[in-house]
Parts: C-alpha cells; sequence; structure tokens
C-alpha cells in the first residue's frame, strides 16, 4: 500500500503548461528523491501534494495521500492534511520563518492548529520536539527569535514544525542547498534518523545527485515537467537508459584535463594579510567589536598555477578576494601582484589592477542591464592608456566572444536574451579581453545548472591551453576546485588551514577541518559499471 | 494577460488625461474664449451656458478661460518644484549611496530627515512671513519638500545597485565612485525617477492648490485654481458650479497623474514585466 | 532595546536642536525691524529704541537664540508683538482645536484604512479589491480643503446635520465640540485614508509573497488565519511610518482646513500673525508643528520596537 500516490498529473499555470504527466509514489518509511535541474518541474510536483501552489494552477489527475484525494479535496480538507498527515521543509531557512514571533510560539501552533491541546501543553510538545532536533531548550529556549539562530538552526526548528505531529509524509524541498556543506550533513543525518525512527515517507527534491545517492532508497529524474527515468537508487546509478540522466551523472562527476603547468616563478604574493571589521555597536559608550575576517594569510600563487581556495561562508575568502582586487585596503601585510602592491598610499594601484580580473558567481546580476554585451566587455578597457579603438577593438571583441564559444554578433544583443550559462561565459570573455595575467574566479560556476556548469569548466580547461591562464579558484563546492586547480587552500575562521597539490588535500587531509569537510560532501558511489557504459571515461 | 491590460489602461487614461491639461495650459498662451482679466459685473455669476461653456465667477470672467490659465500656474508651479526636488535630491542620494556609511552618507541622511520634519506647508508660512507671498514662494517651499524625497528613493534604489556585481565588475575596472554612479546607477534608477516624478508632480498639484487657496500662493491678478476654490467659498451656495468646476478640475489632473504614475511603474518594473512573461 | 529608545531620543534631541536653529535664522533674516513695523513710520527713534529694548531685539542674535529656546523649554514663548500676550496663551488655546483635529482625523483615518487594506488584500484580484483600489484612487486626488467645502455644501447647506463652520469650544460640552469637528476630521481624514489603505494593502500583500507565510499554510492554516496571526504584524512596520507621517500631515492640513470651517485653530492665529508681521508668533507655531513631526516619528520608532524583535534586541 503506497503511502502516497501521484498518477497522470498535469498541471499548467495561466494555461502554461509545467507538467505533463507525472507518475510518482511513496511508500511508508521510504525516501524518494525527485532530482533534475531548474525548470525541470520537481519543486511544483512536490507542491502539488498539498496544493500550495501559486494562483492560476490549475491541476489535473491523481493525487492520493493515504485516505485522501487531494485534486478533489476541499479546502477545508487540505488545512486539515497540512501539518498533521504530511509537514514540509523549505529551501531558504533564511526567511522560512516568521521573524516577529518566537520559536516556540511558531512551533506549538503546529499543534495548536489541529488538536485541542492547550496552549501550555502545546509548548510543552514544541519544547520537545525541538530537542529531539537538536534544539535542546536549556541552550536554546523557546523565546528566542529566528535572527537569533543560525541558518542551520532555523532549519532545524523548520523540521521541528513539519513533523511535531508526527506525518505520515515529509517533503523536503532543497533542504541543504542554502546550507554549508558541513551543515548540510548535520540536516542530512537528521532527516534520515527522523525517517527511521518515526516510520514517516520522505519526499526529498534536490538538483544535487550527490544528495540523492547516498540518501534516496528510489530516485525520480524529472526535465521539463516530465519524469524521464525512476528506479531504485543503485539500479539507477548503474543501469541508467535515459540520456538525460546520462549527462546528468556525467556532468556531476565530470572531471576535466587541465593541461601541464610551466616552471614555477611567483605572480601572487600574499604576505601576512589581516583585515579586520569594526561590528556595529552594541553598547552606547563601549568601543565598537571587531571581527578579525582575515588573519595572517600568506600564499603564492605561481604564474600558469591554478590555485583553489575552499572554505564555507564567512570563513574570509569573500574579503580575502576583493583584497586582492583592490577593493578594499588591507590593515595588515601586503598583496604583490608581480612583485607590485596592489595598494600604494591608500590607493588602489592602476598599474597592477590591469593585469587583473574577475568572473563573479551571479549570471544575473553581474551585468548592467543596459548595456550591450560589446559594450559590457570591453569593460575593462577604462584601466588601459590606449585602448583599442574602431577595427582594433571590434577585433578584440570577436576574439574575446569567441573564445569562450559565443559567436562576435552576439556582442550586439542584450544581456537578457542570454541563458545564465551564455552569461556566464560573457563574464569570462570580459575578464580575456584585456589579457590579463591573472583571473579570479569568485564562485564563478556556483550558480549554474550541473550540466552547464560541466561545459563551463570545461571552456577553462581549453582556455587553459590557448591562453595558459593563472588563476584563482574560489567556491565552497570541493567538487569543482578539485577538478580544476593544481593546489588548493583551505580557509576557516579567516587563516589558511591546510595548503597542498590538489590531489594530496582531498585524498590525505591533514588538518582536522579539513578532514571533517571532505568527509561531509556527498559523493555518487564509484560504480564500476558506470565507466564501462560510458565511453568518454 | 488581465494585469498587463489594467496597467496599459491606466497608463492610457492618465497619459491622456495628463496630456490634454498639459495642452489646455500651452493653448492658453495662444487663444483663451475670454480674457481672464477683463471683468464683466453684468454677467457676474452666470451658470454654465451657451456663452460661457462653463460660466463665470462673481466678477464676470469666464471660468474655463480662468481654469485655462488656472493650469499654466499649476503646472508651471508643480515642475519646477520637481525639477528642483530631482537637480538636488538626486545628487545628494547618489553621493550618500556611494559614500555609504561614511560621513557625507551620515549628514545627507541627517538633514534628509531634518527636512522631513517640516510639512511644504509649513516651508510655505515660513518663506511667506518672511518674503510675502508669490507664487515662486509657493515653488521653492514644494521643491524643498520634494528634495529629501528624490534623495531618498535615489539612495534606496543605488544602495541595492551598489551590492551589485556589475558594479564590483567595473570598480574591478578601475572606475570611481563618482564615474560609476553616473554610468551605471543613474541609469538605472532613473525608472524609479520617472514614476517619483509623477507623483510628486501630482503632490505639487494639490499643494499648490492648497497654498493658493490660503493665500500663500499666486497673487491676483494670476489666475489659479486654489484661489478660484477661496473666491468661490463665500458663494458656495448660490453658485455651487464655482466650487465645483475648479476642484473637478484637480481632481482630474491629479488623477490623471496618479493613473500614469501607476502605469508607468508597472511598465517600467522589469520585475513585473518579467513576471507576465 | 534600552539603548535603541536612547539612540532614537538623542537623535530627537539633535533634530529639535537643528529645526530651531533654522526657524530662528530664517526669521532673522526677514527684512525690516519689528518695532519700527509696530510704530508706523512716523515713530520717534528713541521709541523705537525703547520697544526695541523692550522686546528683547537689542541683544546679540545668539543670545536671543538662547533666549528663545530656554524661554520654551519653561514653557515662556515671549509676548506677541501685537497684542502684547503670553505667546504660549495665545497657542494654548488655538492648540485645543487643532490637536483634538488632527487626532479625530487619525483615528477616523486608520479605523477606515485598516479594515479596508486587509479586506482589499484578501481579496487581491477580485472586484472588492478593485472597488477598494477605485476608491482610494480618487480618494488621493481629491484636496481635502475642497472636499471640506462640497461636505459643507450637502451636509451643512442643504441637509443642514450640521453647522457650517465655527466652534462653540470645550466648554459648551463634549458632543456639541466634537460636533463642530466632524465635518473638518472628515475631509482631513479620507484622503489620507486613502494613502494608508493602499499602504495597509500594499504591505500585506509583500508579507502575503514570503517564504514564511507558504510555511504556515503548510501547517495547515487557512488562508484568513495565516494572514492574521502572521501577516499583520509584519505589515505593521510601513504603516506605521506612514501613520507617523500622517499625524504630522493631519496637524499642518488642518491649517487649510480650518479656514474653510472658521475654526479659531492655530491656521487662523498663523494667517492673522503672518499679516500683522507678529513674527514670534508664527515662529513659535512653526516651531511646535516641527516639534509634534519629530516627536511623533520618535514615537513611532519605539513602536518598531514593540513590533519587530530584531531591533528590541540590539
Amino acid at each position: 500500500m503506497n503511502l502516497l500516490t501521484i498518477r497522470d498529473l498535469n498541471l499548467s499555470i495561466h494555461g502554461a503548461p509545467i507538467l505533463r504527466d507525472v507518475s510518482l509514489n511513496v511508500a511508508p518509511g521510504e525516501i524518494v528523491a525527485v532530482t533534475g535541474e531548474s525548470g525541470s518541474g520537481k519543486t511544483l510536483t512536490a507542491l502539488s501534494v498539498t496544493r500550495l501552489l501559486p494562483r492560476g494552477t490549475d491541476l489535473s489527475g491523481t493525487v492520493q495521500l493515504g485516505e485522501t484525494d487531494i485534486v478533489g479535496a476541499s479546502d477545508a480538507e487540505l488545512c486539515g492534511v497540512r501539518g498533521s498527515d504530511v509537514g514540509m521543509v523549505f529551501q531558504e531557512p533564511m526567511t522560512a520563518l516568521n521573524p516577529v514571533r518566537t520559536i516556540g510560539d511558531q512551533v506549538a501552533e503546529t499543534v495548536l492548529v489541529h488538536s485541542n491541546a492547550s496552549r501550555a501543553e502545546a509548548m510543552e510538545e514544541a519544547r520537545r520536539i525541538l530537542e529531539r532536533v537538536g534544539l535542546p531548550s536549556d541552550r536554546f529556549p523557546l523565546s528566542l527569535y529566528p535572527h537569533e539562530l543560525s541558518g542551520g538552526q532555523r532549519q532545524r526548528v523548520v523540521i521541528a514544525i513539519a513533523i511535531i505531529l508526527r506525518p505520515k509524509l515529509l517533503i523536503a524541498d532543497e533542504p541543504t542547498t542554502a546550507l554549508d556543506v558541513t551543515i548540510q550533513a548535520q540536516i542530512l543525518d537528521l532527516l534520515r534518523e527522523l525517517v527511521r525512527e518515526f516510520g514517516m515517507g520522505l519526499m526529498i527534491i534536490t538538483h544535487d545527485l550527490a544528495v540523492v545517492a547516498n540518501l534516496a532508497d528510489r530516485i525520480y529524474v524529472m526535465r521539463s515537467g516530465e519524469v524521464v527515468e525512476h528506479g531504485e537508487t543503485d539500479h539507477l546509478l548503474a543501469n541508467h537508459k535515459h540520456p538525460y540522466t546520462r549527462i546528468l551523472f556525467e556532468a556531476s562527476r565530470h572531471q576535466v584535463h587541465l593541461p601541464p603547468r610551466p616552471a614555477p616563478s611567483p605572480l601572487l604574493e600574499v604576505r601576512g594579510v589581516a583585515r579586520r571589521y569594526k561590528l556595529p555597536k552594541t553598547r552606547l559608550f563601549a568601543p565598537a567589536a571587531e571581527v578579525e575576517a582575515v588573519r595572517d594569510v600568506s600564499f603564492t600563487l605561481e604564474r600558469g598555477e591554478r590555485l583553489g581556495l575552499v572554505g564555507e561562508s564567512g570563513c574570509g575568502k569573500s574579503t580575502l578576494t576583493r583584497a586582492i582586487l583592490g577593493l578594499e585596503e588591507v590593515q595588515g601585510g601586503e598583496i604583490m601582484l608581480g612583485g607590485e602592491p596592489v595598494f600604494t598610499d591608500h590607493n588602489p594601484n592602476l598599474a597592477v589592477r590591469r593585469r587583473m580580473q574577475v568572473v563573479f558567481q551571479d549570471p544575473f546580476g553581474s551585468f548592467n542591464p543596459r548595456h550591450r554585451v560589446d559594450r559590457l566587455i570591453t569593460e575593462p578597457y577604462y584601466l588601459l592608456d590606449d585602448p583599442p579603438k574602431g577595427a582594433g577593438r571590434a577585433e578584440a571583441i570577436a576574439e574575446s566572444l569567441t573564445a569562450v564559444g559565443l559567436s562576435p554578433d552576439d556582442g550586439r544583443r542584450y544581456i537578457h536574451e542570454f541563458s545564465g550559462g551564455q552569461r556566464q561565459r560573457i563574464a569570462i570573455a570580459r575578464a580575456l579581453i584585456i589579457k590579463p595575467e591573472l583571473i579570479l574566479f569568485d564562485e564563478a560556476v556556483s550558480a549554474l545548472d550541473v550540466s552547464v556548469r560541466a561545459q563551463i569548466l570545461e571552456l577553462l580547461a581549453d582556455l587553459c591551453r590557448t591562453y595558459a591562464l593563472s588563476y584563482l579558484f574560489i567556491s565552497h563546492d570541493l567538487s569543482v576546485v578539485r577538478s580544476v586547480t593544481d593546489r588548493t587552500l583551505v580557509m576557516e575562521a579567516g587563516r589558511i588551514v591546510e595548503s597542498g597539490p590538489t590531489a594530496e588535500v582531498f585524498d590525505n587531509p591533514q588538518h582536522p577541518y579539513t578532514k571533517r569537510l571532505i568527509a561531509s560532501v556527498p559523493r555518487i558511489p564509484d560504480l564500476q559499471i558506470m565507466r564501462e557504459v560510458s565511453p568518454n571515461a | 494577460m488581465r494585469a498587463f491590460g489594467s496597467a496599459s489602461l491606466s497608463l492610457l487614461v492618465g497619459g491622456a488625461l495628463s496630456a490634454v491639461f498639459v495642452l489646455v495650459a500651452l493653448m492658453s498662451f495662444l487663444w483663451t474664449p475670454f480674457d481672464v482679466e477683463t471683468l464683466d459685473i453684468a454677467n457676474r455669476m452666470k451658470p454654465p451656458g451657451d456663452a460661457h461653456l462653463l460660466g463665470t465667477d462673481h466678477f464676470g470672467r469666464d471660468i474655463l478661460s480662468m481654469i485655462m490659465v488656472g493650469a499654466r500656474t499649476s503646472i508651471a508651479v508643480a515642475l519646477i518644484a520637481v525639477g528642483i526636488g530631482m537637480a538636488i535630491g538626486v545628487p545628494l542620494g547618489l553621493t550618500a549611496a556611494a559614500q555609504k556609511g561614511g560621513m557625507i552618507d551620515e549628514v545627507i541622511s541627517r538633514g534628509n530627515d531634518l527636512v522631513f520634519a517640516f510639512p511644504s506647508l509649513v516651508i510655505a508660512i515660513l518663506i511667506t512671513a518672511v518674503f510675502g507671498a508669490s507664487a515662486v514662494n509657493a515653488i521653492i517651499a514644494i521643491g524643498i519638500f520634494n528634495i529629501p524625497v528624490f534623495a531618498r528613493i535615489t539612495r534606496g534604489g543605488a544602495l541595492s545597485l551598489w551590492k551589485r556585481e556589475f558594479i564590483l565588475a567595473a570598480r574591478v575596472a578601475g572606475k570611481s565612485r563618482a564615474r560609476i554612479s553616473v554610468e551605471h546607477i543613474l541609469p538605472n534608477v532613473l525608472n524609479l525617477l520617472i514614476v517619483q516624478g509623477t507623483i510628486q508632480f501630482s503632490l505639487g498639484i494639490l499643494a499648490e492648490a492648497g497654498l493658493s487657496y490660503v493665500g500663500l500662493g499666486a497673487q491676483p491678478p494670476t489666475p489659479s485654481w486654489g484661489r478660484m476654490l477661496a473666491d468661490a467659498q463665500t458663494m458656495v451656495s448660490l453658485a455651487p458650479h464655482l466650487a465645483l468646476i475648479p476642484g473637478l478640475t484637480i481632481v482630474l489632473m491629479v488623477l490623471g497623474l496618479n493613473l500614469l504614475g501607476d502605469g508607468l511603474r508597472d511598465l517600467l518594473d522589469p520585475r513585473i514585466r518579467t513576471a507576465r512573461q | 532595546m534600552l539603548r535603541y529608545a536612547l539612540q532614537r531620543f538623542l537623535s530627537l534631541i539633535l533634530s529639535l536642536a537643528v529645526s530651531s536653529l533654522v526657524i530662528f535664522l530664517v526669521i532673522e533674516v526677514a527684512p525690516g525691524d519689528p518695532a519700527s513695523y509696530m510704530l508706523g513710520i512716523n515713530a520717534q527713534p528713541e521709541t523705537v529704541a525703547a520697544l526695541r529694548a523692550e522686546l528683547g531685539l537689542d541683544v546679540p542674535k545668539i543670545e536671543r537664540y538662547f533666549a528663545w529656546v530656554g524661554g520654551m523649554l519653561t514653557g515662556d514663548f515671549g509676548l506677541s508683538y501685537t497684542y502684547r500676550t503670553p505667546v504660549a496663551e495665545m497657542i494654548a488655546d488655538r492648540l485645543w482645536v487643532s490637536l483634538p483635529l488632527a487626532i479625530y482625523a487619525l483615528a477616523l483615518s486608520t479605523l477606515i484604512a485598516f479594515p479596508a487594506g486587509v479586506y482589499a488584500a484578501s481579496r487581491r484580484g477580485r472586484t472588492g479589491d478593485i472597488a477598494v483600489i477605485g476608491a482610494t484612487q480618487l480618494g488621493v486626488a481629491v484636496p481635502n480643503f475642497w472636499f471640506a467645502m462640497m461636505l459643507v455644501l450637502v451636509f451643512a447647506i442643504n441637509l443642514r446635520w450640521f453647522s457650517a463652520g465655527g466652534f462653540p469650544g470645550w466648554d459648551a460640552g463634549f458632543f456639541g465640540a466634537m460636533k463642530a469637528l466632524t465635518l473638518p476630521a472628515i475631509s482631513l481624514a479620507l484622503p489620507q485614508a486613502a494613502i494608508l489603505t493602499r499602504v495597509m494593502r500594499s504591505s500585506l500583500l509583500d508579507i502575503l509573497g514570503e517564504d514564511f507565510l507558504r510555511t504556515a499554510r503548510a501547517k495547515g492554516l487557512t488562508e484568513r488565519q495565516a494572514l492574521w496571526s502572521h501577516a499583520l504584524r509584519n505589515a505593521l512596520i510601513p504603516v506605521l511610518t506612514i501613520i507617523g507621517l500622517q499625524f504630522s500631515f493631519l496637524l499642518a492640513g488642518g491649517i487649510i482646513i480650518e479656514q474653510v470651517f472658521f475654526l479659531p485653530g492655530l491656521g487662523r492665529l498663523v494667517f492673522q500673525s503672518i499679516t500683522q508681521r507678529d513674527l514670534i508668533v508664527v515662529e513659535s507655531v512653526v516651531m511646535l508643528l516641527v516639534f509634534s513631526v519629530i516627536l511623533v516619528n520618535f514615537l513611532v520608532d519605539l513602536a518598531y520596537a514593540a513590533v519587530d524583535p530584531r531591533l528590541r534586541s540590539r
């Protein structure tokens, strides 16, 4: 007997079809993953189970949850099911909780909505369940407000809200995507334990195949509103049939081959760099507290070297990036590029700045929407004393657009005409146009879908062959750093705690933090069969 | 689709109403049905009819002609006041955002708060107490009140832009904060400013009418809608059209500008536009 | 919390200090000497000098500023140039009309706007919402003094439910006084209610799109329950700002409405004083209006903290 049965589900929003004939089922105690890239319809499939859908949505087909026919249910029936028979956990813990009500209040509310329990009883129940999800009330009183908790702790509160009534089904929509990798591991463990303990069914929506492979009993792969393939996890990993599934799996474990690098000669030297920020004052007359974002960081990037910098959010890698780019002055130490300081006399040194470029994370925020691509990618020309004009300029534009796999004609178009992956190519074209000696990639592929990410990484390897690039690749994503760097720095709380050749750091980590970090990364099991199936491996 | 329809409807109606008033005001320079300064006591307080389309006032002046010339005053005062607000407020807002958290930002923000404590009527009272009443004082009073409005909206829009990566990219390209403000920030807050400009324009029309009504605005013999209402007040029971016509004129003009502002906001806001696609 | 309140209080003091200085300086640049103006062009220089001394105009400006501010702190606003009576008394009498009018109007505006805004937001896109939006669109376009004239025309002249103007005074009984203030309050309140309704509606709609509303619905709350228990308090933050701004607007706007209804409030006093060049009265009334704006903003800041725990913990 299935807990949840979805059969031939069709969904359209304002008449535009989104889901086509989706069929899916979850048994009690089973973990089912729904995966796919953005726009695959996986989230809407999940929301259909409780019918918490956007306005203008039209639903047809069967969604049977236990005894309830969800598609035909009245609003009152649905409210009875939500929270009681099915709990939901969402992606963004920072905004999923009401900022003006205490956590105890918000957890207890689920009980109060569905039973006649008194407020005191509901609060007691909330205290117990918060303790179960790892927030004991001696350290995390019920009277705390959401802003007093970290992202991971907030996600625990959201989980508590969802499971307090022991629902038969828990739906988790990208529950760990917004979290750091070590926190992600903890939350996934918690979910796994809760499923076992309560005998719940878990439907987990994620784009991350590695998470899926380690957690789920069965997997559904979706693309453009359809289920393209499904099966037992082990079976699917070993013999998936659908070409899209193969593309997804290959892209997720994609490794690029970097060309060998030239003999070492120092390009970027970072010596004992420190950067402190003043925190907002908390006491009226006491001096403002300071946070040391970067403490005594030193490293050298050799000419032609591809260096990785990994760390979790708040470790200081963004501050360090801004300091290297000369956007912010450091308070201690020095940063030199090719022997010249990035900052001289409290002013950024333009002669140095024109020798480096940067590629940012957000393919949608990196460009002024009002300029054409040719104007966008020539912005670094501002750094040159004598930038090319006329035919020379057009030639340079054509060259860098071609180098990143676009056509010279794309220069006349506006940025909104391009997809996320294409925009990231344009960002790389902008970085290449002045032939910099050093490029900083700041989470440059983190916002991309896996298949697109694989293409961009491949482009990077190609460019290394053509232009002998030197770059610093900053990312929270360890698998990507492993793929595209020669050497890796690991940063924790403002310090570099470990550095060494990439393969060595990943295979034989020395520092406890690195060990923990690497152990937390979910991996797709390395099945021999896959290699045989895949012709490229 | 329906949302799009209603947005273009308010744009259409608002744009048409506003255009009519601007045209009428411009036309009054060339032609009005009667001369607004000629008194015709024999024909005083005539109701709307054939000779005088909208009737005459207590001096026998043609109301339609006075409305036409009054539109000139209203529009000029409100428009120049918006101009003053933008010319001073926008650079202040851009500077404050570019130096966020610094001394300049602090001073500008405090200054804004301070000006906000002086409603335009209070400014007008102060100026009039010192220099006497005139249309110019009304412009200055409304204009000063507009400065912090534009400074705030510019600063708010600019601050969210400064966090975007394309601004960081421009800084990596070595551009100064001033240059980035002009080249990247200003074009991207322009939509906000256009929408706010229409709103302040309509508020300016209302404020001008209020100031003229209490005698702090345009002085006789310059016709103005607010003073027509003040003149009508004692005769409202005898000749209600004297109060009705200028009042409805103000309502229509302000309504038109507000609809235009709403329509422009929906048209120019990329968030709404993409949501519709 | 205490730190936040103290910070806001310091900012209140600073704003008061700077705005009093601005008002003083503006009035000081006024051309013409009050004493010579009061005595006419034929006055003897000695008489003028005596009057200047009596009015305290012969001391240096900086001393006069501090005397003025110091006086206001102790409730002494000086003597009217025209009537030679204490300005404080003149203002106090008028304040008993203007202040109740502003409060009355604010209460009306809030009482109309809250239900209307919540109703419109909960019926987004449906007929009820469109009707409310249409009404507010009209409401913000109507000049309040013209609206007041129309109210007089309908309710006082034609229906004779109210008198067309004047104020019997509070001695004549609470209800009589309130009745006299009712039409003025309505004409002030309705255009403001239109603005407040729009803010309430859009602020609620913003909040209804937030993630935590989805969390609330996922718990099994109905749309209505989620709106009342989760959206309303969050939506209140921008609404409070507007209410704060409106109070000052109502107090200043009352000056115009008082003219329509012949109410003996601050408006009448200030226009009279402008004509008579009784600048010390103008100066004091303006300072009082500005003070009330700054004070209300301070109270709004404190109200934020009551609504938003993120401010309390600072």
